[in-house]
Order: C-alpha cells, then structure tokens, then sequence
C-alpha cells in the first residue's frame, strides 16, 4: 500500500479512523489542532457520520467523549497540555469510571513553549489518574497507537492517554496504513453502576484501579512499543530515553549505532523491571526524556538513590526546561560538538504581530485613547491573536494567565478598588471560559468593562469555528448583562472616535459593561475569498 | 545520500509548498522524508522555518542537527542568515535578496547582503523582480527553489513533475505559471 505523508496528529487522527472510531470531540489548541482539522476533511470520516465538530472547552469535550464511550463506542478527545487543566475533573474521574468502548484522551505537549504560556508535562496527569499512557515517538507510531490505544482501552475497560509533543505533532512523514475496523455498536456498559461516583462505589472502584496497577504494569512490560535493547558494546552508561528523545539519540551516533545499553519507553507505567536490569548491567544511568524529568524523578527519588550516578535534566546533563534536539542529547553523552557558525549581530528578531488589518488593532488603538488619563495597568487580556496587543505598538493588555482569566481577574482588581477594570478577552475564548466569568460580575454587579473582540472565528489556531458564533448578545442578554450596556461597534480606522467615545460611556459606567467591536478576522475573509474566486 | 534543508521565511511567504514539492520528488525516487513544520503563533508575521530532511537511508530525527544541514533556502535575506548555526561548511545558502520588512528594526540591506556574501557557497538574488517579470508575481516561492535544485541534485524534469501534479488541481494556469517560474529560477546568475 502507498504510504501516505502524514502530520504526526493527522498519522494518529487517521489511524482512529482506521480503527473504527465513532467520534472526535475537542478544542483547538496548538500542537493539537491538526488531529480534528484532519478528520474534519477525510472523505471517510464523512461517510462513516463520524463525529468531528468543535466542542465549547476541553471539560465539555472530555465529558461527551466519556459518554460516547458508555454508550460503547470508539471514541477519543483531542487538547494542549494546558487544555488538560480544564479538562483534568472528568479527566480524573474517568480513571475511576473507566471506560466501556475504548476511549483515548490525546494530549499534545508544548516544549519550550513556541505557542503556550507553559510546558507541563501530561505524563504527570498520566501518572495521577493511574491510567495507562502511550508516547510515540515517530508518525508510524502514532497510527499504530491509535489501533493498540483502543484494543488496551476496551481490554481493561481504562481511558489511555497518548502523549504527542510539537516536533512530532507537526511533523510529516510516511505512514503505511492497515486494514480499516468497523466501528463499534452501540452497548450501555455490562455493569450499570461503572460510571457511578458515589462515595461508597468509588471507594470500591479506586481499589480495584489500584488492583489493576499491575495489569497495566504487565502489558508495558510486553509493550510492542518499549525498546528493550540491553546486549551492548559499552556498559559506562544505560540510556533510558523516551518520545523524540530516542531519535536524537540515533540521530547523535549514526550509522555506527548507539554503543550502550538502551530502554525506549513508549508505554507507561514504566517497564520498572526492565528498568532495574539496565541499572544493574551499567555503571551510570542517563535519561533523556522530551518534556520534564518524570521518570528521572522517579528513578532518583525511590529506587537508586546514593548508589550510581543518574544524570538528566536534575543534575543539569541536559537542560532543565526546553524541548531536545539532536545537539543537545549528543552533548548530554559526552561527543564532540556540531555548530555551523554565529547569528550575525544585524539580524533582528521578528516577533510574531498582529495582521496588517486586524480589527483587533483598531480596537487596541480607540481603548488606549480612552484610558490614556488613568495611565497603564487596567487592562486584563486572555489568550488568542489579541494577547499579541501586549507587542509594540499597541502595548495594550497587562496579563495573559489562561482561557477566560481576563474577565475574573478584572473582576478581583475592580474587587479591590482599580478603576477602571477592563477585560479584554475574543469570540471564541469567551465561549470557551468566560461566560461564568461574566455571570460573577452581574451577580456582584461589579464594576468592569468586559470587551468582547469578535472577530467571528478561532483565529490564532488558524480559524475554526465556535460554538456562540451568532450568539454573543444575546448570551450576555441571558446572563444579565443590562441592554443598554451592551455596545458593539465595527472596529475600523475611520471609527476610532465614535469607538473612543462608546469606551469611555461604559467606563463612567458604574457596573458591568460589555463591548462587543465585531469584525470578520482578515485572514478568515481572504480565505473565504479565495474559495469563491476558485467556484 | 541525504538532504538537509532548512527553508526559511515570513509567515505565509510559501515555504511549505517548496517543502511539497521537494518531498514529493524525493518519494518519487523512493527516498525518504522528514519535514518538521511551524504552526501556531509564529505564523502571524513571525519568522518561521521548516527542516526537511531527505535519505536513500533511514532518517530519525525530526530536526536538522546544527552544523549538518546542506543548504538554508530562504524567501527573505534576514531569514536566510537566522539559521547559520545549522549550515556546515560546505553548505550552500540560496535565497531571495528582497526583504519584507514588518519590523521596525529591519537592518540596512547592504549590511545583510554582505553578510550573506561571506558564505562561500551562496546564490543571493531578487526572486519577486524575476517572478514579476514573467507574470507569475505569486510563484516567487518557486523561482528561488528553481536555483536551489541543482545544487540539491535534482533535475528540473523531477521537479517540475512534481509542480504538475502538486498543482494540478488549482488549474493549468498555475501549472503553467510555476513550470515558468522554476525555469527561471533555474536559469539565475547572481
């Protein structure tokens, strides 16, 4: 069969789809974005009624993933590390449930951040929930995880989570597919009470969670995708290395082939036994692990402490934060080092900015006039294209933290006396987390102004759809919001006084005002363009 | 035989199109590939690259590692120098010489160029001027893969094969308008 040149996520969205899944469910979210955009085109997903449209928020997608699964079928919730967070109440839970048809909950991490406010590490969520945990570490793998995911999944009626991170999510390479599954009928779980939470049944369900602890230890044990290599050239040094980690490592010595004995963890909980008879063949143990030093931890904390050396992350060998590259495990071993030449001096960095056209800016510009007399530091911003109004020359917003942050945030500095307080949050964000958010203020009718930046779709991950498109008045309307002070404007150069003006009303206002400047993203209207020129 | 490439640019000057095309000439022969991209932030008008690796042998990593790549093919002078740390010694830097300037702090052309010229093995001209002058202004992209090609060793019937089939569904006009462009690319001088 002709190999097909996938992404990493698209490798692992089809490898679903081969494997008889029923449904998707998620929210966008660099490096995870790619997996529902796939399945959104494939022709196959089309015809199967495979399920594949955006969710609201993490939480909402893992929770109707977990009930696609009580009702027995195939199914798997995609997010960024960050989106787990949101997510990690029914993600928690689930371990406790378990599931009824195989459910994966994929999670694509962020090393060294290129587009997240932080890089933790999901195999730590893994690990807490005691479910177990698949790593790919190329694109073959991750269509084959999919297959290998849901077979473990409905074998031990657990959620499997599959860990991807940003080089192997947005990765291409070739993928040999395999004969495509049916998708499962539909079937309520045999036990009515598995997705029950009572006290006194999730006592009973926890221990058995615990009991399976060691089943699941079994099968990474004869993981067909752990690498045990322990016959070797030189003993001075065990590696244990995981995800693109163990890439780098074939990368660093070549065709002559990594000279020491070697374990590649793709599955957890960790082949711990295996583990124990590489320390035992070597003189020192090194971990090189692509996210933080879980299993280092793990192995210096507990089982070898004070006895051979362990070198990683924790003693500085490899660098504490930021993703591996082949430079950086060659190094961490000890051989020579590569490097082309320096950056000349006159190169400068090019930041990412906002669009030449964005409306965002027009309404950056209008707010700065009308809060120029009160000085910086009132304005709270959230996460999309418009955290990028913090860049020059906007120089816009005061804080980024996480998806609905803006507006309660706002709220606890209007709490304690900031005036004005001002929220500055997008379309698809404020249907994501901020509508609670919105409903604390109207119930403590505090005083905030909440903008609202519609710009009609999920620009930053690269325009998908929401679930209020069309619905943001009449949703602050329903919340309490009063009519009067709920103000949209169309953002534009023309209109920045009539904006400045409408800012500077619902800041004398004293309560909860929310301004809605509504104009289509340019990059979406280009696309749409392109589409009708081509029709 | 390997490949390493970086291509670098703005967001959406077209690298990954060239990334495309090079791919599929080499699955042709029945190499293989590795082609990390960029998605997310950085795509707003930040600098972006793609490593693309090409083997008759298995490739493992993702990323180039420093000082191994073979050529950086870049769609803007500044960007062609980001990613001196990877090119070795050898290496060759193909790139447009026209700037696109989104940055306040753009450094004075002839400052860029001569540190351009201090790679031994470079070919620095202006693509947009070449793609404007055969009326194709948008395939600039490809007038400067058309001079990377032979110093990758790939001839221009692979590639321009490669060109028909990866746009043949957007018309022949297009078609027609890159085939042009990779001939003049091919054709340059500096």
């Amino acid at each position: 069969m002709e190999k097909l040149m996938l992404l990493g996520d698209e490798a692992l969205a089809q490898g679903a789809l081969d494997a008889g899944i029923s449904g998707f469910y998620g929210y966008p979210g660099t490096p995870s974005t790619e997996i529902i955009e796939y399945v959104q085109k494939s022709q196959q997903a089309i015809e199967n009624a495979v399920h594949r449209r955006w969710s609201s928020n993490e939480k909402t997608a893992m929770e109707t993933a977990l009930g696609m699964s009580y009702a027995g079928k195939r199914t798997m919730v995609t997010m960024k590390h960050v989106g787990l967070n949101v997510a990690a109440d029914p993600f928690m839970n689930s371990a406790m449930t378990g599931s009824n048809g195989g459910l994966l909950v994929v999670v694509a991490d962020d090393p060294s951040m290129h587009s997240s406010q932080n890089e933790q590490d999901s195999r730590f969520y893994g690990h807490f929930a005691m479910i177990p945990i698949l790593e790919p570490s190329n694109q073959q793998e991750c269509y084959d995880m999919a297959f290998y995911g849901f077979e473990l999944s409905e074998k031990h009626h657990i959620p499997v989570m599959i860990r991807l991170t940003t080089r192997l999510s947005h990765s291409r390479s070739g993928v040999t597919r395999r004969e495509i599954l049916p998708q499962n009928e539909m079937k309520q779980p045999d036990d009515l009470l598995q997705f029950m939470l009572l006290p006194a049944i999730a006592r009973r369900k926890y221990k058995s969670l615990i009991a399976r602890q060691a089943d699941f230890m079994a099968e990474s044990a004869q993981s067909p995708f752990n690498q045990v290599q322990l016959q070797a050239k030189d003993y001075s040094k065990g590696i244990i290395t995981t995800g693109l980690g163990y890439n780098y490592l074939q990368e660093a010595f070549g065709a002559d082939g990594i000279p020491y004995p070697t374990i590649k963890v793709c599955q957890y909980p960790p082949p711990v036994q295996q583990i124990h008879q590489l320390y035992e063949l070597c003189d020192s143990l090194y971990f090189i692990e692509e996210g933080m030093p879980i299993l280092e931890e793990l192995a210096k904390g507990f089982a070898f402490k004070g006895q051979k050396p362990i070198h990683g992350r924790l003693d500085g060998t490899l660098e504490r934060d930021g993703e591996l590259n082949p430079n950086k495990v060659a190094a961490a071993l000890g051989l020579p080092k590569q490097y082309g030449q320096d950056i000349p001096e006159i190169v400068a960095p090019r930041p990412p900015a906002l669009c030449v056209g964005c409306p965002h800016a027009d309404s950056f510009i209008a707010l700065n006039k009308a809060i120029e007399e009160y000085g910086r530091g009132h304005v709270f911003g959230d996460i999309g294209c418009y955290t990028l109004g913090f860049m020059p020359p906007y120089n816009a917003i005061n804080s980024c933290v996480d998806m609905g942050a803006s507006i309660t945030m706002a709220k606890g500095a209007a709490d304690s006396g900031l005036f004005p307080s001002i929220a500055v949050i997008g379309d698809s964000t404020f249907t994501h987390s901020g509508m609670t958010g919105l409903l604390d203020c109207i119930y403590d009718k505090s005083n905030v102004v909440i903008i609202i930046l519609d710009n009609s779709t999920t620009a930053m991950t690269g325009g998908q759809d929401y679930t209020a498109f069309g619905k943001l008045e009449d949703i602050c309307r329903g919340l309490g919001v009063e009519p009067e002070h709920i103000r949209t404007f169309f953002p534009f150069v023309k209109n920045h006084e009539e904006m400045t003006r409408i800012y500077k009303e619902e800041i004398a206002y004293e309560g909860v005002s929310v301004i809605i400047p509504r104009r289509e993203c340019v990059q979406t209207m280009k696309k749409k363009f392109k589409a009708e020129a081509k029709k | 035989m390997k490949k390493d490439i970086i291509l670098a640019g703005v967001g959406g000057q077209g690298i990954l199109t060239i990334a495309t095309i090079l791919g599929h000439a080499a699955l042709k022969r029945g190499w293989q590939l590795k082609q990390a991209e960029v998605h997310g932030m950085s795509q707003r008008g930040g600098d972006v690259q793609s490593h693309l690796r090409l083997s008759d042998t298995a490739i493992h990593s993702d990323l180039i590692t420093m000082g191994d790549a073979d050529m950086i093919l870049s769609v803007e002078p500044m960007e062609a120098l980001r990613y001196l740390p990877y090119l070795h010694s050898e290496g060759w830097i193909i790139t447009n010489s026209n700037p696109f300037k989104n940055i306040p702090n753009y450094p004075a052309e002839d400052k860029l160029f001569s540190e351009i010229r201090k790679i031994r093995n470079h070919v620095l001209f202006d693509a947009d001027a070449i793609a404007k002058e055969i009326k194709a202004p948008r395939s600039m992209n490809i007038v400067v893969l058309g001079a990377a090609i032979k110093h990758l060793g790939f001839s221009e019937a692979e590639i321009a094969q490669a060109i028909s089939t990866i746009f043949a569904k957007k018309g022949d006009k297009i078609v027609q308008d890159n085939l042009r462009a990779l001939k003049a690319g091919i054709d340059t001088k500096e």
